[in-house]
């Protein structure tokens, strides 16, 4: 049986390296009606922020080859709820939970943290990932992780607002020219590893109409399609790292994975962690789905433990 | 897994396709889903993956169940009806016997049924009248005098109508081109027979177009609409976000509520029909957590 179980840091050991990809799960009571969302490593919940937000209007989605794009505009129900209702929720069905917060000014990223801190389910939290894909409304809505100084602002306060305890993961997209820039500058801002990928920006016109598919003109683009983009952006920063350019810290993969095969192929890149995103819509049971095919596979090859495979195609 | 699926009332299976035939421009397809067959009920739906394990098209296509048959011959069965306009549905609809399909059902609000044996007009655009037998098949068991009105574009795009005269009290056809029933939309003679059968509830089942003027007309007549919609959905089971539309709440307010579980039958007097223009659902400004001027 090979040792699953990964440590992201601040002392939370998990019992396996998969997770859910932050806006493909809701926050766990869907797909729980299809398997035990504590059986992840991690359950990682929709970008929340400060307020409710009603998102856009629709058409919300396109369908591409191996993908869809989406544009979604973080609907949320804000923080307060958040913590009312869906975090002890989690709790209370044993999950580990990784919530994603967003905000449109770093000082909202810090009143997110702030409230979830305080929060009464804040001992099933091993983690947070930040959601740095936003538009920052002070600088001309151009989204905070395309900038390394606005990145590591937002960072910063977050990781004030957290006990040291709780790791923070910044998420990180891949619509940038130097990923490692920003890989950088988040890691030396404070975060104790990087999710990556995040979408990509694209756009898809309806021929019939001949008007932009979707309502908000713009979208992410998520699914398989997207795998070989994650799997050089993982690449590139952890070899970074290698290279003593970036400090050495857990990177969570994330980016068109569909099988255990595809997992692995993220985690010889260098990911410590996995998460399952847009393959959820396909199979809703995709993540422990993945899990168990990912196990598989690991033994087949002869790993005893999960933590040998990561980053072992560097160097080969 | 028993209590789980009780406790989840949703099942995942891989179906076996036993039958399918062609409807007018419609495939009626019978799939072998014990699973799906022992827990739907009328107006819930099924969202079935498309081109198998590595296909590229990612994004499941949802379809109200036409008719359940849960202790068939071969197991249970779910029966759809679909019209292949997209990549997805012709993969659907190419499928032969002894084919398998992945099915995730039964999803969303099933038709909320009269607890008193009123008058009930249901209403079917096209093959959205596909759910609508079963649910007059409920109704009349409860008592209810029911009568239904099937529209379509034309002839072919009809579906059901011998199907109707057996399952209600009374069956309306109306085409836009006069090929079959008397010509016109389905809001035409919809007055008249609601005043006629004093009618409490008006179902109603096709295009968003339809669904509003249907609602029009059961309020201006004293009666409730109950709607199911057709949004486009990418999970189908909740997650996605892409399938949500503006409807009040009981507390007055607008939120944009997923069509795929807190739907796909909502009230009719509850959307917001206001917001609904070419395609698109705007969020009215009134919404919960709306965008603001110089927001996102």
């Amino acid at each position: 049986m090979v040792d699953l179980s990964v440590d992201l840091g601040g002392g939370h050991r998990l019992p396996n390296p998969l997770m859910t990809a932050s806006g493909c799960a809701a926050n766990g009571k869907e797909l729980h009606r299809f398997f035990d969302v504590a059986d992840l490593g991690a359950f990682v919940t929709k970008s929340v922020m400060a307020d409710p937000r009603s998102g856009r209007g629709t058409p919300r989605m396109a369908e591409t080859p191996s993908g869809m794009l989406n544009s979604i505009g973080l609907q949320g129900p804000g923080i307060e709820a958040f913590v009312d209702e869906d975090l002890p929720w989690l709790r209370s069905v044993g999950a580990r939970v990784l919530p994603s917060i967003a905000g449109s000014s770093s000082t909202e990223y810090a009143h997110v943290a702030a409230t979830l801190r305080a929060s009464r389910a804040f001992d099933a939290v091993v983690g947070v990932e930040v959601n740095i894909s936003c538009p920052n409304v002070a600088n001309r809505g151009l989204v905070f992780a395309c900038d390394p100084m606005a990145s590591a602002k937002v960072i910063a306060l977050v990781r004030e607002q957290l006990p040291r305890d709780i790791p923070v993961f910044a998420k990180l997209s891949p619509d940038v020219t130097d990923i490692t820039a920003i890989a950088a500058a988040c890691v030396k801002a404070g975060a104790d590893g990087l999710t990556m990928i995040n979408t990509l920006l694209g756009m898809v016109i309806d021929t019939d109409r001949m008007r932009p598919q979707l309502g908000g003109v713009t979208g992410g683009l998520s699914g398989p399609g997207i795998r070989p983009v994650a799997v050089r952006a993982i690449w590139q920063v952890r070899q970074a790292m290698f290279e003593g350019r970036i400090p050495t810290v857990p990177i969570l993969g994330v980016g068109g994975v569909r099988t255990g095969r595809d997992a692995l192929e993220l985690v010889a890149a260098g990911a410590s962690a996995v998460q399952v995103g847009t393959a959820a819509f396909h199979d809703p049971s995709a993540p422990v789905r993945v899990l168990r095919e990912l196990c598989e596979l690991l033994e087949a090859k002869g790993f005893d433990r999960f933590t040998d495979a990561v980053a072992v195609a560097h160097g080969r | 897994m028993s209590e789980r699926r009780l406790r989840a009332r949703v099942t995942q299976e891989v179906a076996e396709v036993i039958a399918t035939r062609r409807v007018g421009a419609y495939q009626h397809i019978t799939l072998v889903a014990p699973g799906v067959a022992e827990l739907a009920r009328p107006g819930q739906f099924v969202a079935l993956a498309v081109g198998g394990e590595s296909s590229g098209t990612l994004l499941r296509r949802s379809f109200s169940i036409h008719k359940v048959s849960p202790s068939g011959t071969y197991g249970g069965t779910v029966e759809i009806v679909v019209s292949a306009v997209g990549v997805g549905t012709r993969w659907i609809v190419e499928r032969v016997p002894h084919d398998t399909v992945d099915v995730v059902g039964p999803l969303g609000k099933a038709f909320p049924l009269p607890t008193e044996p009123v008058a009930c007009v249901l209403v079917g655009g096209g093959y959205g009248s596909a759910p609508l037998f079963w649910l007059a098949a409920e109704l009349r068991q409860r008592g209810c005098h029911v009568e239904m009105v099937l529209g379509a574009a034309s002839e072919d795009r009809l579906f059901g109508v011998v199907e109707a005269s057996h399952s209600c009290d009374g069956v309306t056809v109306t085409t836009d081109d006069g090929s079959a029933g008397q010509q016109g939309w389905v809001s035409d003679p919809l007055p008249g027979i609601i005043e006629r059968t004093k009618a409490g509830v008006v179902y109603g089942c096709g295009p968003m177009g339809m669904l509003e003027s249907i609602t029009r007309v059961a309020q201006t007549h004293g009666a409730v609409a109950q709607v199911a919609v057709e949004e486009s959905m990418a999970c189908g089971v909740g997650v996605c976000m892409t399938c949500v539309m503006p409807v009040v709440g009981s507390d007055g307010r607008t939120r944009m509520l997923r069509s795929c579980v807190e739907g796909p039958v909502f009230r009719g007097d509850r959307v917001r029909w206001d917001a609904f223009d070419g395609g698109h659902a705007r969020v009215p400004d009134d919404a919960v957590g709306a965008p603001k001027v110089g927001g996102h």
